[in-house]
Order: C-alpha cells, then sequence, then structure tokens
C-alpha cells in the first residue's frame, strides 16, 4: 500500500540514520584492514626484532650456530669492567654533545644568512643540501680521502699557509681522528638542521620582527629575545635528530677510523658490530648497541611532548 | 649619511662572505670527488708534502680513465643493477603499505588515528644500531644471507614508519567536503579513495617514491651485516668497500663512484626536501 505523507515522515528518517551506521560500521572495518599491514610490517620487523636485541643481550649467543643460552647479566657485567666499552660510551657522547653544539650554532647562523635577501640566495641553498642528501657511506669515503695521510689536500693548504710545522696524521692519532670524525658529522648535520631552522624562521609573524626593529632591538638582542624563543620548539625538533642521527651513527665512524687507532675512536655502533657480528659474539653485541637506549628514550619523549604540545594547539 | 652607507655595505659583504663559507664547507668534499674523478695519477698522486704541486686545480689535462675503469672493470655496473632492483622492491612495499596506513590515520582510524600515527613515526627513531644485531640472527634463520632478499625485506622498517606518517599529512590535507560531497553522491568510502583522494595525493606518492629510494640508497649497516659477496652488494656498500686492489684504493674510480651516485640523489633529494622537513617538524612549525 502506498505510504501517506504521515507515514513517509516517520519512516523517512531512520533510513539515512540506517545507512550512515553501515558506512560507520564498514568504515571502521575498512580502516583496520587499511591499517593493518603496515602495523604487522611494524610489529613483526621492529618490534620483535627489538625485544629479540633484548633477549640477545642476555644471552651468549654467536653468530656461528643458532643457540640461545641464557647468560643473565653477564655481558653487561663484563661491559662494565672493559675500558673499550668504557671508551665507546665516552666517545658517542663526545662526539655527539660537540658535533651538535657545533651544528647548531653554524645552522641558526646558515639559516639567518639565507633568511636574508641576496643575489643567488637559491642556489647557495640549494648548494648548501648536499651534504645531508648524499649517501653518507660514500659522502665519508670523500673525507677519508681527503684526509688521506700522504695526500691530504688540508695538510697541503696548511702547509702553504705556514700553520704547520710537522704533519698530521689524521686517522693514525686519537685527538685528529676524533676531530676527522667531528668534523664530517657536521658537515653532514648542519645543512639538515639549517632547513629546520629556516622553516620556523619562516612562520615567525613578519609584525613581530618588524617590532623588534622598529623598537631598536640590535642583531643579538632580536636572535636571543625574539628569535631563538620562537625557535624553541622547531630547534628542539632539529636537536632531537641531530642527537639521535649522531649517536646512532655507524658508517661515518665505520669508514673513516674503524674505531682505530688503537681502539681509540669507537663508538657504542662501532663497538657493537665489532663484537657482535665481527666477533660473532651477539650477545655483547647486543649489550653494547643496548647503551644507546636512553638516547633513544629521551629523544622519543621529546618528540612526544612536541606533538602533544601541536595537539592541544598551544 | 654616508656612515651609514657604509655600515651597510659592511653588512652586504658580511653576507655575503658568510654566505660563500658555507657554501665551501658545503661544496669542497663535492668538488674534490670531481678533482679526483678525473685527474690522471701523476697529477693525483703527489705527495702533500710537494708544496709546488697545487692538489686543487688541474695541473695536467683531464682524464676518463678511471670513470672507464669504474664502468668497464669494476662490479660498479652490478651494483648499479642490484640497487635498482632492491630499491624498486622497496619502494613497490613501501607504497603499497604506506598509502593506505597513511589514509586510514588521517580519515579512519578516528581519534586513536593520531596516537597510532604518532606511535608508528616514532618506531622511525629506532635506528638501525639497534636491530642489525638482531637481524643478524633472523636473516640467518631465514636462509637470506648475501640475498638482496634480505635488504628487500629489511629496508622497509624505515621507509614504512616515515612515508605513513608523510601520506597522513598529505591526506589530511584533502578538503574533507570533497569526500563528502562524493559520498552523498553515492559513491562509497573506497570508490571515493580511488576518484577522488588518490588523484589529490600523486604529489604525496611522488615524494614517497623518492624519499625511500633515496633512504635505500643511504643505508649501509645493514648491508654490510647481510652481505659479503661482491657481487650481491649495492652501491652504498660496494662502493666504500669492494673497490680495492688488495689494500690500496682506486680513489681516482671510487671519486668518480662517489660523484656520479650522490649527484642525481642529491638533487632530487634537495627538490624534495621542504615536504620531508614538513613532515618532521610537523607539530613544531605551525604557518
Amino acid at each position: 500500500m502506498a505510504p501517506g505523507p504521515q507515514a513517509q515522515a516517520t519512516l523517512a528518517p531512520p533510513a539515512p540514520a540506517f545507512a550512515r551506521r553501515t558506512l560507520a560500521d564498514r568504515e571502521s572495518v575498512l580502516g583496520t584492514l587499511m591499517l593493518a599491514p603496515a602495523l604487522a610490517y611494524v610489529i613483526l620487523l621492529v618490534g620483535v626484532p627489538f625485544a629479540l636485541a633484548i633477549l640477545l643481550s642476555f644471552s651468549s649467543a654467536t653468530a656461528g650456530s643458532l643457540d640461545f643460552t641464557w647468560a643473565g647479566l653477564r655481558n653487561f657485567a663484563k661491559l662494565l669492567g672493559d675500558p673499550q666499552f668504557h671508551r665507546a660510551l665516552g666517545n658517542t657522547l663526545r662526539f655527539m654533545l660537540v658535533s651538535q653544539v657545533l651544528v647548531m650554532v653554524l645552522a641558526v647562523s646558515a639559516a639567518h644568512v639565507l633568511d636574508a635577501a641576496f643575489v643567488g640566495k637559491r642556489v647557495v641553498r640549494s648548494l648548501l643540501l648536499l651534504p645531508w642528501a648524499a649517501p653518507v657511506a660514500l659522502a665519508s669515503m670523500a673525507w677519508v680521502w681527503i684526509f688521506d695521510s700522504t695526500f691530504s689536500v688540508v695538510n697541503w693548504t696548511l702547509k702553504v699557509l705556514g700553520l704547520l710545522p710537522g704533519w698530521l696524521y689524521w686517522f693514525g692519532e686519537p685527538g685528529l681522528a676524533t676531530v676527522a670524525i667531528i668534523t664530517v658529522h657536521v658537515w653532514r648535520m648542519f645543512p639538515f638542521a639549517t632547513v629546520i631552522v629556516l622553516a620556523g624562521m619562516s612562520v615567525i609573524p613578519q609584525d613581530v620582527r618588524e617590532a623588534a626593529v622598529v623598537d631598536g632591538a640590535g642583531f643579538f638582542r632580536r636572535l636571543f629575545h625574539v628569535n631563538l624563543p620562537m625557535l624553541l620548539p622547531v630547534v628542539t625538533v632539529a636537536v632531537v635528530f641531530g642527537v639521535v642521527f649522531t649517536a646512532t651513527d655507524f658508517s661515518v665512524v665505520w669508514l673513516l677510523t674503524r674505531g682505530g687507532p688503537y681502539n681509540s675512536t669507537h663508538v657504542l655502533a662501532t663497538l657493537a658490530f665489532q663484537r657482535g657480528i665481527l666477533g660473532a659474539n651477539l650477545g655483547e653485541g647486543a649489550a653494547v648497541a643496548l647503551f644507546l637506549l636512553p638516547v633513544l628514550l629521551v629523544a622519543a619523549v621529546v618528540m612526544l611532548r612536541l606533538a602533544r604540545r601541536a595537539e592541544v594547539g598551544t | 649619511m654616508s656612515g651609514r652607507a657604509a655600515v651597510r655595505v659592511a653588512k652586504r659583504a658580511a653576507l655575503y662572505t658568510a654566505a660563500v663559507a658555507f657554501t665551501v664547507f658545503a661544496v669542497f668534499p663535492f668538488y674534490w670527488m670531481f678533482l679526483t674523478a678525473f685527474k690522471q695519477n701523476r697529477d693525483l698522486y703527489v705527495g702533500a708534502t710537494n708544496l709546488q704541486h697545487v692538489p686543487w686545480i688541474f695541473n695536467d689535462p683531464p682524464t676518463l680513465d678511471h670513470v672507464r675503469l669504474l664502468f668497464f672493470n669494476t662490479p660498479y655496473l652490478v651494483w648499479v643493477k642490484n640497487t635498482a632492483l632492491v630499491g624498486a622492491a622497496v619502494v613497490a612495499i613501501t607504497l603499497v603499505v604506506a598509502v593506505p596506513a597513511g589514509y586510514s590515520l588521517a580519515r579512519l582510524a578516528g581519534r586513536w588515528g593520531e596516537r597510532l600515527g604518532i606511535g608508528i613515526f616514532l618506531t622511525y627513531l629506532v635506528p638501525p644500531t639497534l636491530l642489525f644485531i638482531p637481524f643478524a640472527r633472523v636473516i640467518s634463520v631465514l636462509g637470506l644471507q648475501n640475498q638482496l632478499g634480505a635488504l628487500v625485506l629489511v629496508y622497509p622498517t624505515f621507509t614504512i614508519p616515515f612515508c605513513t606518517w608523510l601520506m597522513m599529512g598529505f591526506f589530511r590535507a584533502v578538503p574533507r567536503d570533497l569526500e563528502e560531497q562524493a559520498m552523498i553522491d553515492g559513491y562509497s568510502r573506497l570508490a571515493v579513495i580511488g576518484k577522488v583522494v588518490l588523484p589529490l595525493a600523486v604529489p604525496g606518492m611522488l615524494t614517497v617514491v623518492i624519499f625511500a629510494f633515496t633512504l635505500v640508497l643511504q643505508e649501509f649497516v645493514y648491508a654490510l651485516t647481510f652481505i659479503s659477496q661482491v657481487e650481491r652488494m649495492t652501491l652504498s656498500l660496494g662502493v666504500p668497500v669492494a673497490l680495492v686492489r688488495g689494500d690500496v684504493f682506486y680513489w681516482g674510480s671510487l671519486m668518480a663512484a662517489c660523484l656520479i651516485t650522490s649527484l642525481p640523489i642529491a638533487v632530487l633529494y634537495s627538490s624534495f626536501i621542504d615536504r620531508f622537513i614538513a613532515g618532521l617538524t610537523a607539530g613544531a612549525v605551525k604557518g
């Protein structure tokens, strides 16, 4: 029977509600299905290996066989009494801190340069990005060649300028090797930090800057009282990534020095590789690498804070 | 008046000096690759103690010998092929997994989306340095040592988190109204994704392709851990590790390889860097 206008009015509303509910149901199924592969990948191939890394560090597993013998805290106890490990831990922190301080100073200066208007700015900007964009292993080899003990162009130039009385064996002496490693870290990371800082500067409201100029604030006052405070969140991101990338770096140190001379420049990553892979002692290698965890946890907490701040919208 | 002009000139001069200094520092190793790649050996291997011989310029005419040696007498082209294979496979896996996940997090996962998204992004902070040892065991259990498959399996662990995050950002930027309008017109959500959202997300997917590929080219630790056979190496492993004769590096060919490999990647990467930075700083920068 044909429904009257009354019936239609009462019948009509449920229809969209019903349709909407099935749609919503299907959407949550769809959402889960679309997300599942990514979650599975991350859980199976980051989460599980991560757990395995912790398990291995409590074992005496070796690379040759598939055995898994519980070793308790023996790996850690051994490391704590091992001067080479102390050195690696210290180097990791030292390389990271020194290079990050230099990176931030260079990056804030370079960002201020790039923020000004000048001829050739676009070219300069894209050239500055090269160190970050080039594959790190290949760029490191260029530096190995630059610091070569016989053919070093650095030595030649210093000699010609009359600044070098003796000779610098860059990878033959712990102090010089450290300088070389930090140089490469700074070279590689400062472009990355520069671009991040520059992105932050571009959103400082123009009227705030102009007000500071009108009020007669000089360059350094503007830098420390206006720009840097407003840049703080973005500088934090740059520092967090810089810290994570340098603290966990393996390629630069391995290719430049292999941890030498006399194992003086090992960092946690290279020592873990030497013990765990080359020395086939997986358990000990895993224990060494695990000491990176505190750095990563701090980084994760800072990132979460920033994300929450953005969510709240302050 | 003239004092003020002098200050202005001094400021400009300082600005240009700083710009030049930064550029020289950044570019110098690439210039050095270039010089080394094309110098004749007698121009190249002059000890730095010889102060009369200026290493900063070509003292003899440039040569293509090192490049020729690289292409025809070293496994360089095999490494190029391996890298392309691994890169293509990893890019494909990343697209298939990260694009739907990004959409789901942006639109379908509701208030959990944000948190899951941040969670997935944070796994990007878990470095290969922490995982190469457990992976060494996993790969040997799977029997994948010296197989490109090992790299194809492991590389998405860092491309997927980052690219999912990037795609989430891109999908958020697609106006909701467009999708809702299409759904009111009777399209299902899936059809809307196919017909409305994906075409708009093409630049995003292109970014994902570029980044996944460059991340693959950048990777060194996993490759060093899993691959020891020279013919199975990728560029970033083979060039620094296997371009040696005995203990001696072929510096000319080595630097040619570094230059030829780095420059295209660097140019490609630079052109997409702003999106990469936008992804990293999402939250810290608002504008």
